[in-house]
């Protein structure tokens, strides 16, 4: 057989494995999750319930004879590529058409009798015909010409596009109509309108004098303290380790990583420990200034403290990447020039960091805006926008339209900070490593500035120790909370107890539900995610295909969705049919997959730039596909983007919580939510036994990770791995 | 080959999805004291091997859950927790009608939360409102009424929970409107307001504030407040001597849950004596509803507090308690 044929015949394979794929869906898998409850097909497929009455899935059935009908005639033709997308678009179609409680409108009730009694979500005939028509769809645009022919990489853009779909864009759309329904389920201006002008939202009060600012207000605040002061931290830190003798350097940047793997709530805990009105410090302040001990630390302050904490190690890993990549010749030059160090400092070494600092102060923003665990356990009675956000879905007054209100809310100040950001940091040239060589010394601190910084960074070292040795002391003493140091077991008992007995091992602590599926949840998740982004970066870097910006922007997007936003969207999405899959351990994967997928992709994209496309060339005209080229040439070569994607989605998945926390159900409760109950109801020493155990947990399966992935083998003595740190 | 890198990393993704609840399981919402939830779910897979997966979440958090889950519920029993968001779920069809074998061993008051909702909840425990103060942090003269509350050297020092989450703090409003009409009540709690420092999302979270001394006082269930004491906390329980309301706490079964059997059997285990007697053995101080429970020697005794004749009926209804929750939106909790 020529070439030619070959491939011909493979193809034709491939489609009759679709179509098989397709038959199976239709014809034998049950559609629904569940069934209606007075329905009782012979076969639950969609055959089965197209025949009695659900007429509405009769053109689902029907396209799979069309489609093999004219798969015959002719495989690449418009007239295939036409009936597969019909198909996946009566797919869809029908699935919105019927609800759980009946028809979406009256005409359908009058054709079909039967859609009164509504649908269920779709079950594994559903998802899997859906699977079969975009398989088609890819395969016939590739045999068209798409992706220059190549069937795999037409798949995998098919694909990506359909997940992003579904699990990015569709829940946003959802959400943003949610925010302008009204009480009685009717779309209306009104309503958003109402909600968006709430005086709750906007008001000045505490600026004034009055007691309570709106929420955006207070978010916006927060956000601005928490960026300035971290940031200022982060360059103070950085400055001292880059341009100071100071002898500690890596054991800063190796604490550098702490605040990562902390899970949340914890730090607020350890606040409260140590400044809540009990706390150590309270007291002893209290009594050497004899004063009443108050509760200074709930609301801005508190928050702020956690923050801080929290974002610094973040500001100062981008700012230490900003200070080392200056060119000490031009800082020599202007001492050769007869400046002084002060002037050199003010007029070259500071206008070079302005956009590093640019970058940290939005990172921190940003953050700042997106984070729940610290507001909801130091608030006290200050709330922020992810907090009221989940008050309105949790609490007992569910109330969708507020939460969906707020929540665009919060995404459009994100937005706004992200393009802000690139707008900023794309307009001038701050290039300073160039190919020259230079000294390669840098100049030192100016003596006053050092004073300052080392006056800045003592007290927040000695801040973050206290901190984290309430923690690492908290979890094995008989009660933190009123310091009662008595060192005890208890508490990790009462979370990990096990017995074997008769019928085997039985878990019998309260935390192993939450500790299980977590693990499970975050080891399905963490290689999916790192799929998804390396082949996402791989189709970026090294694919042409129509439409490569708007999905790149598309992957972004995802990214720049605070967690907040994504949980309410994902309950005001996936709650009902047809895609209607809260309450699984799935939609937990699913979330996970889509938030953390953009930095996997960065990662990789960083990789790809190295790597020069030569070898993949060199790989195709060997006669390899895109996906052995793949598989035998690229990801050996881009494991340390691996590794990143691969830890970053695992920690992740483990510390996350302003999304899970609206996805979490009794059957799979995850073990950030189960610590933020603990902390609710007071049982600090619990919340924090946990936390020691998530971290230890933590440590031990990225070390895993690092033995599984392996370093890369160039071939040479050795390598220079920059190492990009993810941050939350 | 080819496809199976994508086919299987997008079937994993739903691999979750359509499973049904296996048969040996039992969803329990579970609305007391977490380390009761926790001993009653241990205690009842001990003793039948079911697996039970348990949430704590307050009553009013739970009622949101089971109307947002309306249509395609995950919960089966919805154990504890106060009387009224129960009544609402009964009253809105939430919940099934379910006649336990073991209603003939209960105290009146359980019956009758029975027949007000037509079998669709039961009586678990009794329980007075009061609250509860720290002792180190409060100086004499003690406080002992609700008045004393507005004194000022209370203010910023009192917590309560928020009536929108938690059924505690619903019943101090609704008792407050019982012993005062319904306009002083609101007149009150503004009052009140001043010396709030916040509105917490758990009804028992104020006392376990209380006794670590983030706050003086906590308007509690006073079994709460006992509870705190018991385990060495420096407080000290109060019955208001205006007189108070109490709690019927109850337990409902999840109508069309996905386990019915297994949530019938837990029904009437939880009925049980034995059952019962569980909540001493992890703090708290009710008083249990089967006459055939011992009634722990710590539990406040309700034939010694003034309690008020609550009409559980009427402010248990939807339409009552929309309205008074609408009411403290508009008047306390927009002061925040």
């Amino acid at each position: 057989m020529t070439p030619d044929e070959i491939r011909a015949s493979r193809a034709a394979r491939e489609r009759l494995a679709w179509l098989v794929l397709l038959a199976l869906a239709v014809l034998v898998l049950p559609w629904h999750r569940a069934m209606p409850t007075d329905a009782t097909p012979l076969i639950p497929s969609a055959l089965g319930l197209a025949a009695e009455g659900r007429g509405w899935l009769w053109p689902v059935v029907l396209s799979l004879p069309l489609l093999v009908w004219a798969g015959m005639r002719d495989a690449a033709g418009r007239l295939f590529l036409g009936l597969a997308l019909a198909g996946f678009v009566v797919l869809v179609v029908q699935g919105f058409a019927v609800g759980l409680r009946g028809p979406a409108f009256d005409g359908l009730a009058a054709v079909f009798p039967v859609a009164a009694q509504g649908q269920t979500g779709f079950g594994w005939g559903g998802f899997v015909a859906g699977l079969a028509f975009l398989g088609l769809i890819a395969h016939t645009l590739a045999l068209r010409g798409f992706c220059r022919g190549d069937r795999f990489s037409a798949s995998a853009v098919v694909f990506i596009v359909a997940l992003l779909g579904l699990f990015v864009f569709f829940p946003i759309l959802k959400l943003a109509t949610a925010a302008f329904v009204g009480p009685d389920g009717e779309l209306a201006l009104g309503p958003f309108r109402d909600r968006l002008f709430a005086p709750d939202i906007w008001r000045l009060d505490c600026l004034t004098g009055g007691r309570r600012c709106g929420v955006v207000i207070n978010s916006l605040m927060l956000g601005l303290l928490a960026a300035t002061i971290s940031t200022a931290l982060g360059l103070a830190l950085a400055l001292i380790v880059a341009r100071t003798s100071f002898r500690f350097k890596q054991t800063l940047r190796a604490l550098s990583i702490l605040p990562i793997i902390t899970p949340p709530f914890v730090v607020g805990v350890a606040i409260i420990v140590l400044f809540g009105r009990t706390g150590l410090l309270t007291q002893f302040g209290a009594e050497v200034f004899d004063v009443r001990p108050t509760r200074w630390v709930y609301g801005l302050t508190g928050i702020l403290m956690a923050q801080v904490l929290a974002f610094t190690p973040i500001t100062f890993l981008v700012l230490l990447g900003t200070v080392e990549a200056i060119n000490p010749t031009l800082e020599e030059a202007s001492q050769t020039l007869g400046a002084g160090p002060v002037k050199t400092f003010f007029k070259i070494t500071w206008p070079l960091l302005r956009p590093g600092i640019a970058a940290a102060f939005l990172l921190a923003f940003i953050e700042s805006l997106a984070d729940f665990g610290n507001p909801i356990v130091l608030g006290g009675g200050f709330e922020v926008l992810s907090t009221r956000i989940f008050f309105a879905v949790a609490g007992a007054r569910y109330d969708l339209g507020h939460a969906a209100t707020l929540a665009m809310l919060l995404l459009s100040l994100t937005l706004i900070a992200f393009w802000l950001q690139s707008r900023w940091l794309g307009r001038k040239s701050y290039v300073t490593v160039t190919g020259k060589s230079d000294a390669g010394l840098a100049s030192t601190l100016p003596f006053g500035l050092k004073g300052v910084a080392w006056a800045v960074v003592i007290p927040f070292v000695l801040f973050t120790m206290g901190v984290y040795i309430v923690v690492l002391v908290g979890g094995f003493v008989h009660d933190i909370g009123r310091w009662d140091l008595t060192p005890t077991f208890a508490h990790l008992r009462t979370a990990f107890a096990f017995e074997i007995g008769a019928s085997g091992l039985e878990f019998y602590g309260s935390a192993w539900n939450s500790m299980k599926t977590t693990l499970l949840v975050s080891a399905i998740a963490a290689p999916l995610t790192t799929a998804v982004g390396i082949m996402t970066a791989w189709l970026v870097a090294r694919q042409d295909f129509a439409g490569k910006n708007a999905f790149e922007f598309g992957t972004m997007l995802s990214f720049a969705i605070p967690g907040t936003v994504v949980g309410v969207s994902y309950v005001a999405a996936f709650n009902v049919p047809p895609v209607d899959i809260t309450g699984t351990a799935a939609i937990l994967v699913i979330c996970f997959v889509f938030r953390n997928m953009p930095v996997g992709m960065r990662a990789g994209l960083a990789a790809f730039a190295q790597i020069d496309r030569s070898m993949e060339e060199a790989s195709q005209t060997m006669g390899a596909g895109g996906a052995a080229t793949l598989r035998r040439v690229v990801l050996p070569l881009v494991k340390p983007a691996v590794f990143t994607a691969l830890v970053y989605s695992f920690v992740t998945a483990m510390t996350a919580v302003s999304a899970v926390i609206f996805l979490v159900s009794a059957r799979h409760n995850m073990a950030t939510a189960y610590i933020m109950g603990r902390v609710e109801a007071g049982e600090y020493a619990l919340a924090i036994t946990y936390s020691t155990v998530l971290m230890i947990v933590m440590i031990i399966c990225i070390v895993l990770i690092q033995l599984l992935v392996g370093a890369r083998k160039l071939g040479r003595r050795r390598e220079f791995q920059g190492q990009t740190t993810p941050a939350e | 080959m080819r496809k199976t890198t994508i086919l299987s990393a997008t079937l994993a993704g739903f691999i979750a999805a359509p499973i049904a609840a296996s048969a040996d399981e039992l969803v329990l919402y579970c609305s007391v004291q977490e380390e009761w939830c926790r001993l009653m779910a241990e205690s009842f897979q001990r003793e039948t091997g079911i697996n039970v997966l348990m949430t704590r979440r307050s009553s009013g958090e739970t009622y949101a859950q089971l109307k947002a889950e309306e249509g395609q519920p995950r919960g089966d029993v919805w154990w504890g927790g106060t009387g009224d968001p129960h009544l609402q779920a009964a009253e809105e069809g939430l919940t099934a009608v379910y006649e336990s074998p073991m209603l003939a061993e209960l105290q009146d008051w359980a019956v009758s939360q029975a027949n007000a909702s037509g079998m669709r909840t039961v009586g678990i425990y009794a329980g007075a409102l009061g609250y509860g103060f720290n002792t180190e942090l409060v100086d004499d003269p003690a406080p002992a009424c609700w008045a004393d509350l507005l004194d000022d050297r209370f203010r910023d020092d009192i917590q309560v929970a928020n009536p929108n989450s938690s059924g505690t703090a619903y019943t101090l409003l609704a008792t407050l409107v019982q012993i005062m009409g319904e306009d002083e009540a609101f007149e009150f709690l503004g009052e009140l307001d001043e010396n709030i420092s916040q509105y917490t999302q758990s009804g028992a979270a104020p006392i376990r504030n209380a006794a670590t001394g983030e706050t003086a006082i906590g308007i509690v269930f006073m079994h709460d407040a006992v509870a705190q004491a018991v385990q060495g906390a420096p407080i000290a329980a109060v019955a208001p001597c205006e007189g108070t309301g109490y709690e019927i706490g109850s337990m409902s079964l999840v109508e069309g849950g996905p386990n019915p059997d297994n949530a019938r059997a837990f029904y009437d285990w939880a009925l049980s004596p034995e059952a019962q007697a569980l909540g001493a053995e992890a703090n708290s101080f009710q008083v249990p509803s089967n006459r055939n429970a011992p009634v722990p020697p710590e539990s406040p005794a309700l034939d010694q507090i003034t309690l008020i004749d609550y009409d559980f009926e009427t402010y248990g209804s939807s339409d009552t308690r929309q309205r008074l929750l609408a009411r403290w939106d508009d008047e306390i909790g927009a002061r925040r």
